[in-house]
């Protein structure tokens, strides 16, 4: 089974159409991968349909990059 | 001053019977059915069990998937037919031309059916909070003509006409008269559908409009066939690229016919069927050929609404009849829907597409399934075999729910 990190990249580069190694730890959804705010939107969707857990919008204002969205999920969701 | 004359320098079609121009001309004229069992759903439950599903269409030879994403699929059908008729009038690039005079006018008689019912299901299974940002953007009708001007750069008028089954047909003809005012140049123009889902084909069941002849799909759309049974519903998109003449000849352009006239008018009778004496229709006609100056006797081939339904069939009849009087009985007239099914709100586009084709190639489309004519539809429908004739000018009907009807006429040029 994928670990969390690998889950959420290839999320991150369905969601915002670009490749998997162009998704690094530290890039940003906006500045670096070119999403816009109903995209950001849509990703946490995502990520919520994938870890079966509920991101309150407190929070996913807070994930603008990978690496906080893999830091989210790890603390947060248990699977 | 004297009128601007209207061309059509390009066009795109996505439908049951082929997904490019080429195509779908060569099987319509080979009498070639569209229609089959629907496979979109499981439709064993329903009356009508059959449509004319498009088949091997990839929104990605199109559209990046991210972008495609966010569209129902009338609007990957709409932006895939335009994107045709954009790269067959050669205008993909604005640079040389106007961009403020060039406007796009792509309806739907229905929209994003299918989104709509898939996220009515997500939000009843987990509230609200499974509500896309994009479900609204990629349902409403107006977004084949938002995200084509995008695309492009078209910064002219950019709107969506919704009349049911007469859209496209009003959307080129008023864009059209936005090239007579003089408001613009160039505008991509027509309609696109995709609904063959539970509530569409239930709808239109529950209003006993639709075929059941679902043994034999092939054969289930027989318009002036005294054993017709209702219409059979297809998907698809079809769209015209119309150019000022002069604009057109100077930039070289390939002109395929002109634009010569456009009719409006409505029935004022019922919400569903047609005026049973054809006044509203006829009046629509009579007013297509007097925006065209042209007398109905110029007329050679009429592209008829011809949905198979049983009262819709000879109304058009006795419509055409009271329009061009003696003369109707010179016409070839012919139903595509007989292959195509009825496209809804994309039927009038690519139905100009193949009036537009008769004038160019000189052919009449057959009317296939016509075995048994109905003894009131007594015109010529070109039964079952395409035919090479004559064809100065075309005329192609559309007429829709609400009693709302729209008349085209092309001309060889």
């Amino acid at each position: 089974m994928e670990n969390v990190e690998q889950r959420i990249k290839k999320i991150v580069a369905e969601q915002l159409g670009v490749k998997e190694e162009e998704v690094k730890n530290e890039s940003s959804f906006v500045n670096d991968l070119g999403a816009d705010s109903l995209d950001t939107v849509e990703l946490v969707m995502a990520l919520e349909e994938e870890f079966e857990c509920e991101i309150p919008d407190e929070q996913a204002e807070k994930i603008n990059t990978v690496q906080e969205a893999i830091d989210y999920v790890t603390e947060n969701a248990g699977n | 001053m004297s009128k601007r004359r209207v061309v059509v320098t390009g066009m795109g079609i996505i439908s049951p019977v082929g997904n490019t121009i080429s195509e779908a001309w060569e099987n319509v004229t080979a009498g070639k059915s569209g229609i089959r069992r629907i496979t979109r759903f499981d439709a064993s439950a329903f009356t009508s069990q059959i449509a004319g599903e498009v088949e091997g269409f990839d929104v990605s030879e199109y559209l990046p998937v991210k972008e495609a994403r966010r569209m129902d699929v009338f609007i990957h059908y709409g932006m895939a037919a335009a994107i045709q008729s954009i790269k067959n009038a050669g205008i993909e690039d604005i640079s040389g031309l106007e961009a403020e005079r060039i406007g796009v006018n792509i309806g739907s008689g229905i929209g994003g059916l299918p989104m709509i019912e898939n996220t009515d299901e997500a939000y009843h299974k987990g509230g609200p909070r499974k509500i896309s940002p994009f479900f609204i953007p990629s349902t409403i009708i107006n977004m084949i003509s938002g995200n084509l001007s995008i695309k492009y750069g078209y910064k002219g008028p950019n709107l969506a006409i919704v009349t049911a089954c007469t859209t496209a047909t009003h959307s080129i003809g008023n864009s059209a008269r936005m090239i007579e005012y003089d408001d613009v140049d160039i505008m991509i123009c027509g309609g696109a559908e995709s609904c063959v889902t539970p509530l569409a084909i239930g709808g239109f069941a529950a209003a006993k409009a639709l075929s059941v002849s679902n043994d034999n799909p092939q054969t289930a759309s027989r318009p002036w066939d005294l054993s017709r049974d209702g219409f059979v519903l297809g998907e698809g998109a079809g769209v015209l690229v119309l150019e000022e003449m002069e604009h057109a000849k100077s930039r070289g352009a390939t002109i395929y016919a002109e634009l010569a006239g456009f009719g409006m008018s409505a029935d004022a009778y019922h919400m569903t069927a047609p005026s049973e004496d054809g006044e509203g229709a006829s009046r629509c006609m009579e007013n297509a050929l007097k925006n065209a100056r042209m007398n109905p006797s110029e007329i050679d081939y009429v592209n008829a609404h011809g949905t198979s339904t049983p009262l819709g069939d000879i109304a058009e009849t006795i419509a055409v009849k009271r329009c061009f009087g003696e003369h109707a009985m010179k016409l070839a007239v012919n139903s595509t829907k007989s292959m195509t099914g009825h496209l809804l709100g994309a039927a009038g586009g690519i139905e100009a597409i193949f009036s537009t084709l008769a004038v160019y190639h000189q052919i009449s489309p057959p009317t296939i399934n016509l075995e048994n004519q109905d003894a009131q539809c007594d015109l010529d429908y070109v039964a079952n075999e395409a035919r090479e004739m004559k064809i100065e000018a075309a005329l192609s009907n559309s007429f829709g729910f609400g009693g709302t009807n729209g008349t085209l006429v092309f001309r060889k040029v």
